[in-house]
Order: C-alpha cells, then sequence, then structure tokens
C-alpha cells in the first residue's frame, strides 16, 4: 500500500444512470438530471477520438455490477469516446492478459479495477512505459507509478463514518451493544472498513461487543446474522459493512423476530435507501461506497488523453488521487443518494 | 481423507451384492458412536463457553435452521455417493433452481403466479440438472467428477444469465410466510429436513431401490450381472438428488427472501464432507443416512458455538479441519469395535 494522500477531494459524482432493474418493481430515475453532480463545462466538448479499455472484477454482485454498468453507461455520454469493455473476471492471470491485449492493441488509456491491486501493478507498470495512462480505480496499487491517476473509495472512512452515526444514536448509552457483520474478512478493504469503525466506536467510549463476518453474499449474510443474534441477546446497533448481503441479515432479523436494534447499512443500495425513506424498517441509515467510481474513471481517462483538466480545479492537469467521500445516507437526506444508488 | 478406508476391516467389505447384514451395519447405531461423541462434546463446549445462550431452545433452533437446507443436499449426496459416484454440482444447481424460480416470481408473472409455481419450477430445474448429469455420467460414459464439474460451471453461469447477477427478491404473499412459520414450535425448514432424512434413510435401507443403490456402488459389474440396470439407477440417483437441491433452493428462497446466482456457494464440498464424516464410504457401497444428519449438525454447531464465543472465521475453518480428522479416525476406531 501506498501511503494515503491527506488531502481529500470531493469528486462530483455522475448521476442519472438509469440501472435497468431486474426486480421490475422499481422506476428507473430520469437520466441527466440538472444540479446533480457533473455539470455541463467547456470538457464536454467532444475533442479527439479516445479509445479506452475497460476491465474489472466479475460483477458477482450488485455493487460490482452496477460499477460495470455505470461506467459503459457514461462512456456512451460522449461521441468521442470508444470503450472495450473486457468480460469482468475474478482470475488474475485473465486480467493481466487483459491489459496486455489492450496494450498490443494501442488503446489510448485503459481504466482498471483489478481484483487484486498488488497483482495486477506490473502490468499497469507496463503500459504506462508504453505512454498508455492508466486510470486506477478502487483497489489499488502498490507502486505510485503503475498509475497517472487513481480514483478511490474510502474504505476506512466508510468505518468512521458508520462508527459515528452510532455514536451520535446511542449517546449517552455506555452499555450499549454494538455488532458488525464484515465482508469478505481476507480483503484489505474490509478489514479497513473494521479498523475505521472501531476507531469511531472509541471515540465515543463504544466498542464492537460482537462481530461475524460473511462474504457479500445473501444467504452469507442470512447465516451470519442468525449466529450473531444468537450470540448477543440484547444488540442496540447493527453495522452491516454490504447492502447486497444485508438482503440476507434483514431475511435473518425478520426469521427471528427481533426489532430492538437498528441497522446501519454500507456501499448504499437502492433497496436500502428505499426502507431508510420510508422509515418502516430497521435500516435507519447506510454509508456509501459509490458505484460511480468506474464512470468517473472514464472521465479522467479521457481528459487525460485530451490534455484537458478537472473542471471546477484550477490545475492545468487531472489530479493524481480523487478519493472519494464516504457519507452517511439518512431519512433526512436520502432523495439526494438515491438517484446515484444501485439495485441489488 | 484415507484411501485405506476402503481397504481397512471396517465391518465386511463391500459384497457384490448388498446382504441384509452390510444394510443392517450401514444403519446400525453403533455405526455413529464417534461421531454422536463428536457431536455431545461440542455441545458441551458450548454450553461450558456459552452457558444459557447455547442451550437455549431458540439457538438450538436456529442451529437446526441453519442445518436444514444443507443437510437436505447431502441426504441426496448421500445416496449418489454411496452408489459410487460424486456431484460437484449441487451447489450451482441450489443457484440456477433459486434463480430461475424467483425470476418467475418476481418478473411478468410475479402479480398472479401461485407460489406453487417457484416450488415446482425450482423441483423442475433440480430435477432436469440431476438427468442430465445422470446421463452424461451413465449413458456418456464421462466420469462422474468431470461431468458434474461441468455442470457446475454451466448451472451458475446460467443462473448469472438469467438473473443478471442480480438478487431476486420475492414478494409473493403466503410463500414465505409459510415457510418461516411454525409447527409446534418447530420451523417448517425443520421439518422438511427431517421429514427428507427419515424417507431417505427408509428408501436407503428398506427398499429394493436402496439394495440397488448398494449394489451399483459396491460393484456395479455384478450388480449388472444381478440383473440390475445400472446406467438406469444411476440417472435415477443423480435425479434423486438434482430433485433435492430443488427443495433445498425452494427453502433457501423462504430463508432469504431472494433467489441469487451466489446461493449454494460451496455447497458440494460441505455436502461431502458431512457424507463423509457421516461414515459413507467414498468409493461407495457403504452409506448411512444417519450418520449424514450428525455430520450436518457437527458442522453447524460447530460455527454457532465460534459465533456465539465472538471467534474468528479463520479459527472456524481450522477447527473445521480438525474436526474432519478427528470424527473419521473416532468413526473407525468405534466402528471397528461395535462389529468385532
Amino acid at each position: 500500500m501506498s501511503r494515503k494522500a491527506f488531502t481529500r477531494l470531493l469528486a462530483a459524482v455522475s448521476v442519472g444512470v438509469a440501472l435497468t432493474a431486474c426486480t421490475g418493481n422499481t422506476a428507473a430515475p430520469p437520466a441527466g438530471q440538472a444540479g446533480q453532480g457533473g455539470a455541463k463545462v467547456a470538457n464536454d466538448e467532444p475533442g479527439e477520438k479516445v479509445v479506452i479499455g475497460f476491465s474489472a472484477p466479475a460483477a458477482d454482485h450488485g455493487w460490482m455490477a452496477a460499477i460495470t454498468n455505470a461506467t459503459k453507461a457514461e462512456a456512451a455520454k460522449y461521441s468521442d469516446v470508444e470503450l472495450k469493455v473486457v468480460e469482468g473476471t475474478n482470475d488474475v492471470n485473465l486480467q493481466i492478459s487483459q491489459v496486455e491485449t489492450f496494450i498490443n492493441d494501442k488503446v489510448d488509456a485503459i481504466v482498471l479495477l483489478p481484483f487484486d491491486g498488488a497483482a495486477l501493478t506490473p502490468v499497469a507498470l507496463k503500459a504506462m512505459k508504453a505512454g498508455i495512462p492508466v486510470i486506477n480505480v478502487d483497489r489499488q496499487f502498490d507502486s505510485p507509478f503503475a498509475a497517472r491517476s487513481t480514483v478511490l473509495g474510502d474504505n476506512y472512512g466508510m468505518g468512521v463514518s458508520a462508527g459515528t452515526y452510532v455514536c451520535d444514536k446511542l449517546k449517552g448509552k455506555s452499555d450499549a451493544v454494538v455488532a458488525e457483520i464484515a465482508g469478505i474478512d481476507s480483503l484489505p478493504l474490509t478489514q479497513d472498513r473494521s479498523k475505521g469503525f472501531a476507531d469511531a466506536l472509541r471515540e465515543c467510549g463504544l466498542k464492537v461487543n460482537n462481530r461475524v463476518a460473511a462474504e457479500f453474499t445473501v444467504e452469507s449474510g442470512e447465516k451470519a446474522a442468525a449466529n450473531l443474534l444468537q450470540a448477543a441477546p440484547r444488540i442496540d446497533a447493527i453495522w452491516n459493512h454490504d447492502d447486497d448481503q444485508g438482503v440476507g441479515v434483514s431475511a435473518a432479523i425478520k426469521n427471528a423476530g427481533r426489532k430492538e436494534f437498528f441497522l446501519v447499512g454500507g456501499a448504499g443500495s437502492a433497496n436500502v435507501m428505499r426502507e431508510i425513506k420510508a422509515d418502516n424498517g430497521l435500516h435507519k441509515a447506510t454509508v456509501v461506497y459509490p458505484s460511480t467510481q468506474g464512470a468517473d474513471g472514464i472521465r479522467l481517462a479521457r481528459l487525460a488523453v485530451q490534455g484537458k483538466s478537472l473542471g471546477d480545479l484550477v490545475e492545468v492537469e487531472i489530479p493524481r488521487q480523487v478519493e472519494l467521500y464516504a457519507p452517511v445516507v439518512t431519512k433526512d437526506n436520502v432523495d439526494r443518494y438515491l438517484p446515484a444508488a444501485f439495485e441489488s | 481423507m484415507s484411501e485405506d478406508t476402503a481397504t481397512a476391516p471396517a465391518g465386511a467389505p463391500p459384497r457384490p451384492r448388498a446382504s441384509g447384514v452390510t444394510t443392517f451395519l450401514a444403519s446400525a447405531p453403533g455405526r455413529n458412536t464417534g461421531l454422536v461423541v463428536a457431536l455431545v462434546l461440542l455441545c458441551l463446549v458450548g454450553v461450558a463457553t456459552a452457558g444459557d445462550r447455547f442451550a437455549d431452545l431458540d439457538n438450538v433452533l436456529t442451529i437446526l435452521r441453519l442445518a436444514s437446507v444443507i443437510g437436505v443436499v447431502s441426504v441426496g449426496m448421500t445416496f449418489v455417493v454411496t452408489g459410487g459416484g460424486i456431484d460437484l454440482s449441487v451447489g450451482a444447481i441450489v443457484a440456477l433452481a433459486s434463480v430461475w424460480a424467483t425470476t418467475l416470481a418476481t418478473q411478468g408473472m410475479a402479480n398472479n403466479s401461485h407460489w406453487l409455481v417457484v416450488v415446482f419450477t425450482a423441483l423442475a430445474v433440480g430435477a432436469g440438472c440431476g438427468v442430465v448429469n445422470g446421463v452424461l455420467i451413465a449413458y456418456g460414459r464421462i466420469v462422474a467428477f468431470i461431468a458434474t464439474l461441468a455442470m457446475l460451471a454451466a448451472a451458475r453461469g446460467l443462473a448469472e444469465i438469467i438473473s443478471n447477477r442480480r438478487t431476486q427478491i420475492v414478494n409473493v404473499p403466503g410463500f414465505t410466510a409459510f415457510f418461516d412459520a411454525s409447527v409446534l414450535g418447530v420451523p417448517v425448514l425443520v421439518l422438511i429436513f427431517a421429514v427428507v432424512a427419515a424417507a431417505g434413510w427408509v428408501l436407503l435401507n428398506r427398499t429394493t431401490f436402496g439394495r440397488r443403490t448398494f449394489a451399483v456402488g459396491g460393484n456395479p459389474e455384478a450388480a449388472r450381472l444381478a440383473g440390475i440396470d445400472v446406467r438406469r439407477h444411476t440417472v435415477l440417483l443423480y435425479t434423486l438428488l438434482g430433485v433435492l437441491c430443488g427443495i433445498a433452493a425452494v427453502m433457501l428462497i423462504a430463508r432469504t427472501t431472494t433467489g441469487s446466482s451466489t446461493h449454494g456457494y460451496l455447497y458440494e464440498l460441505d455436502a461431502i464432507a458431512a457424507v463423509v464424516i457421516g461414515g459413507t464410504l467414498l468409493s461407495g457401497g457403504r452409506g448411512t443416512i444417519a450418520g449424514t444428519v450428525f455430520g450436518v449438525l457437527i458442522f453447524t454447531t460447530l460455527s454457532n458455538v465460534f459465533t456465539l464465543n465472538n471467534l474468528s472465521i479463520s479459527a472456524q475453518a481450522v477447527a473445521k479441519g480438525a474436526i474432519i480428522v478427528v470424527a473419521v479416525l473416532l468413526q473407525q476406531r468405534l466402528a471397528r469395535r461395535s462389529t468385532a
């Protein structure tokens, strides 16, 4: 891991990605709403043609599917962008050869969400050496030379946001029981989230009393939550890292007939946000982990190739790193985030 | 897993034709002493470390509910393994059946599709996959390991295509309500598991179908000479397992309110592990439903005890490995003693 940049930039989150939902019970938001992020600026004028190669892990859960869909939709908005999308894969070897193919095809830029940042670093370096700017998304390379620009979600910040919200809600309850349902425990991103959560709770004298880990899938969420509810007869707050597995967590809670706590979600799926909006369930908040990072990668790649900079910055070049904020979505501000949310 | 269990003098060697003796031994309580000891030890650890929270009725029902889905699959796996086969595609079949059924429940037909449609779709998809597996193995002469490996890939891929890798949430009225209900305090899911296990036990130990299964697994050539249609029987075994995967898919839909291409992840390994520590021979010819049920309960109880004590998933995985070895060793020692 390279040292984290301390400067935080709030990236404008582009919205209006009408994700076609399978569930068929949601109205797709109207595309391209004004006043949301990504206002029209001179940068949007068509420039020289840019061929961008995009590779990401397999879309095996809602958030990752949303990343890929939003990326394709963003590229389609620009007449001067041609996007080459390869089939998402969790096989590191295959992903390396995908990037090698991009290099051989002499694309103008590569947007890469690596399955494993460290494993994809050498081939990203190779692309940079060949003069192809690489935009690194979500999972970081371990060399600063491997990418021209990096778009990151803030996993540690997610934990901090969740922990701070829980502290606020449980004000003054020193004996409060806080539980955590993590995602895949072997991933650095899960460890970052848990660390942020624990650090934020420590600030108000609370701690994680019960912690279980699931695997980002509905079924694993149900299993982990069912056992957790037995382990802790009384709980005041639960933070669940991931809204995809949250569907299973909610099912387990319903089966157990428990109601004495509130739930904080993670990632920010549309169905959890609708529950927050309706205020009729246990979800009182969720912490956004933007699924539009790939889309922002496309914009940055295009600007890098065309020699433009970010519209609202004074700089001549696009920044080295954009770390996205992890806001807490509650009933009060849910309407701002719902249009950009992804469907589980 | 040691290969020499097949040749170890643990009970009678598999015979060309299963005699009543082998059948009796396979179901004799003595066979499962080791497993019962292991399960009791686990429960004692649970009571010692988590006391009232472990020995609580709610917690016991939670363990049973978590064991139900994988339990139903494991019962079916017992038949296939006893018949000398193996099925690596059970998890993928569960995923495909769950997705196919929930697609009907969540798309166009949702508003007027009766929940029975969901149930029968899942069963039909499971049976269909089982038939394909069986035909490829019995008539296509493809090794079971390879044929079901192909099904593992194809079924999960198809599930991803149908669901577009989305979690499909079901709101069919009455459907989840039925499965979440309890009869006399016992959750419906647990009852289903109990019925499947009991029916499986009868089928394996008290019927011609069961005897043929032992025969086919023990020595297919001898079984053929004895007049058993080995190929047809093989197809039936995989179909039975497929149907049980369909039932498991319905249970999973009810439990999670969703169908998803990620359902049933690694079920094949959990089911095979439960079957093997239960005392069913991986080489075929000997099988025990009761042993399998104990095997499933041991794994589920293990994860429950670990969660109650707030221990990590990684430590749980290590313990799981140790339990498999200890249970199999206990099983062999005690089984030898009980048949000596």
